[in-house]
């Protein structure tokens, strides 16, 4: 034990840390700050620290070529020692980075902890945030199977509709014209070196911040911040009040960290890591490239914007939205700090949370999409074995009226439900919505002979409530 | 008054390595910043050039069918693989005539399936729905599919490879 003392004191006399750092570690804190509410940027801290573990020990064994590189992960997975399990920890932890930095910025911004002198803290924040959704979608890109593949090629579109460069920046994303050998070497370059560089600087920024402007004390209701007063206050009270940092304040986020930690590390035993689709296939168009869940309600977003307004929605709305996000501190910069004298703070808060949960629910069903798996509707439910009623719900099976209608629970949603259309419209009325279409219908007149659409008529007009509980019995 | 001197000849002496250091400093980010930023948006610059790729013989494709024809891309690197490929949807529409659409959908290029029976083509993604000419049925895609120049060479059906279409404003 002495002769550790002695190297210690030894390391420490010749590099002077134990004292450079000593103080930081220890310095006085807010005691309201020592709060279950602190706890989650150092949880993200943590995650991020496990991302960094996990990410350096997938790269001894993956392979960045857009060739093999499917071939690595599946030799990750299937046949490294643990391979599973950090694999499974690594996405987990993306996962658990996204929703932690989430949680975070909600209790900043409902606590306006972004408020005077700590405006640097929020926008070091708001890059730290839009660095990690970098990584998000290049991480997705970099396990490279199809939906891989197909949501590079969606997210070069998406860039595409910027004015006036969109066709540069999408190839700069791609690597080249097409997606190909030089598409995955430029993700991972990203993924690994440019956004990691970023991130551990904006990191040591936030970080430098917390120790140089002090951990904002929990707001009390008229208790406005003077920006001429504020950091007098706020010395004198860290000064006669304040409790050290460590241990004092910081054994609760090692708690929660530990949590979280641990969870992660279960869920990636148990679950493990997302199953590889198929290989990484720009010729294979049986694909449907849903992205990761933290990016669904985007997802659902695209589809249900209004197609005329898309494009600006496309380019402009997430440009907004950072914009604010980046600027709330000049926005706002002093006065009230207490959620209890801020009604639209909550009101901003509760209608995000609502607004991306509604999308987000909306988007793992996706109505809007075909459903190209749709079970055929069966004799018995088409109502007769033969005849112009059984010809034209096979026809209904076949034009892939199915994948968009459905009929008795069996179908898609994009269009109305069917099931009683015959109640609803005339003979006429339903003729001329096939042959004509409208709004988010094909119209069939051209492709539908006379005597098909006398069939698919005759069997939607036989579709009411009276038939199909005569056909139930 | 000598000391007054010595001082302004300090002063201008420290401008002048302060200068000397901040240009010597930028023009070395410079000269290696052209190799290094030329080379990151070279795929941007260097188009490759389009190449006729057959897809199969005219007699193996049936007039009125609509099928999917994979080939290989027009900058296939030694080491894309499988992902060197691309594809296409080719219709035999006469005697001698083909007619090929891109697979990408307009909206945001998810790849569109050729639904035979309905003869439409449909994206699985935001529902995109085209017509057999390729025009825009139902959906958000602003404008129709995309069309590949194709051609019969020696009996041979040939595509004209080209980028992933990019729908712009």
């Amino acid at each position: 034990m002495e002769s550790l003392r002695r190297a210690w004191l030894w390391f420490d006399d010749r590099t002077g840390l134990g004292s450079a750092l000593g103080p930081s570690i220890k310095h006085p804190v807010p005691p309201n700050s020592a709060s279950w509410f602190y706890v989650f940027g150092s949880a993200t801290l943590f995650a991020f620290m496990l991302q960094v573990a996990t990410g350096v020990t997938l790269a001894f064994m993956y392979v960045p070529s857009a060739g093999e590189a499917y071939q690595s992960l599946q030799y990750i997975t299937d046949q490294t020692t643990f391979g599973r399990i950090v694999r499974g920890m690594h996405n987990w932890g993306a996962s658990a980075m996204i929703l932690l930095i989430g949680v975070h910025m909600v209790r900043v911004y409902l606590t306006a902890a972004y408020k005077f002198p700590r405006e640097m803290h929020w926008i070091s924040g708001v890059v730290l945030w839009a660095l990690t959704v970098i990584m998000a979608f290049s991480g997705q890109v970099i396990r490279w199977d199809q939906t891989a593949v197909w949501s590079t090629i969606v997210a070069s579109e998406q860039a595409g509709r910027i004015p006036l460069i969109g066709t540069w920046v999408a190839q700069f994303l791609i690597g080249g014209e097409t997606i190909g050998g030089a598409t995955l070497s430029r993700m991972f370059a990203y993924h690994v070196f440019i956004v990691p560089a970023l991130l551990f600087l904006f990191i040591g920024l936030h970080l430098y911040l917390v120790i140089k402007n002090g951990i904002s004390e929990f707001p009390k209701a008229g208790k406005p911040v003077d920006p001429k007063t504020y950091r007098e206050e706020y010395e004198n009270l860290v000064k006669k009040k304040g409790i050290p940092f460590w241990p004092d304040a910081a054994w609760r986020d090692m708690v929660f960290g530990f949590i979280v930690i641990t969870t992660i590390l279960l869920i990636a035993l148990i679950i493990g890591p997302p199953a590889l689709g198929p290989p990484p296939n720009p010729s294979n168009i049986d694909a449907l490239p849903v992205p990761d869940w933290y990016f669904v309600f985007y997802f659902a977003f695209l589809a249900l914007m209004p197609p005329q307004m898309e494009t600006y929605l496309m380019v402009f709305g997430p440009l907004l939205v950072g914009a604010l996000l980046f600027f709330l501190p000049f926005i706002s910069n002093k006065g009230e700090r207490s959620p209890l004298r801020r009604p639209w703070a909550v009101a901003i808060v509760a209608l995000t949370i609502a607004s991306i949960s509604g999308l987000w629910a909306i988007g793992i069903t996706s109505p809007w999409s075909p459903h190209f798996d749709a079970k055929p509707l069966t004799t018995q439910i088409i109502g007769a074995e033969s005849g112009p009623i059984y010809r034209g719900g096979e026809y209904f099976n076949e034009k892939g009226c199915l994948y968009c209608h459905t009929i008795s629970g069996h179908g898609g949603e994009r269009g109305p439900n069917l099931t009683y259309i015959g109640d609803r419209l005339s003979t006429d009325e339903i003729t001329w919505r096939i042959m004509n279409g409208g709004l988010n219908m094909p119209g069939f007149g051209g492709t539908l002979s006379n005597e098909e659409l006398a069939d698919l008529v005759v069997f939607l007009k036989s579709r009411t409530r009276e038939n199909q509980e005569l056909s139930s019995e | 008054m000598s000391e007054k001197t010595k001082t302004s000849e300090e002063c201008s002496r420290r401008a002048f390595f302060t200068h000397i250091s901040y240009t010597l400093g930028g023009l070395a980010a410079v000269m290696v910043g052209i190799p290094i930023v030329g080379s990151i948006l070279a795929p941007i610059v260097n188009k490759p050039k389009p190449i006729w790729r057959p897809v199969g013989e005219v007699k193996n494709f049936t007039i009125g069918d609509t099928v999917i024809v994979s080939f290989i891309d027009s900058s296939p690197l030694p080491w894309a693989g499988v992902t060197s490929e691309t594809a296409a949807w080719l219709r035999r529409s006469g005697e001698q005539e083909f007619i090929c659409f891109s697979v990408n959908c307009a909206h945001l290029g998810c790849p569109v399936r050729w639904v035979a029976g309905a003869r439409l083509f449909m994206c699985p993604c935001h529902g995109g729905v085209y017509y057999e000419d390729g025009s825009v049925a139902a959906g958000p895609p602003p404008r129709g599919l995309y069309n590949y120049p194709v051609r019969i060479n020696n009996g041979q059906v040939e595509i004209l490879t080209s980028p992933i279409p990019i729908t712009t404003v």
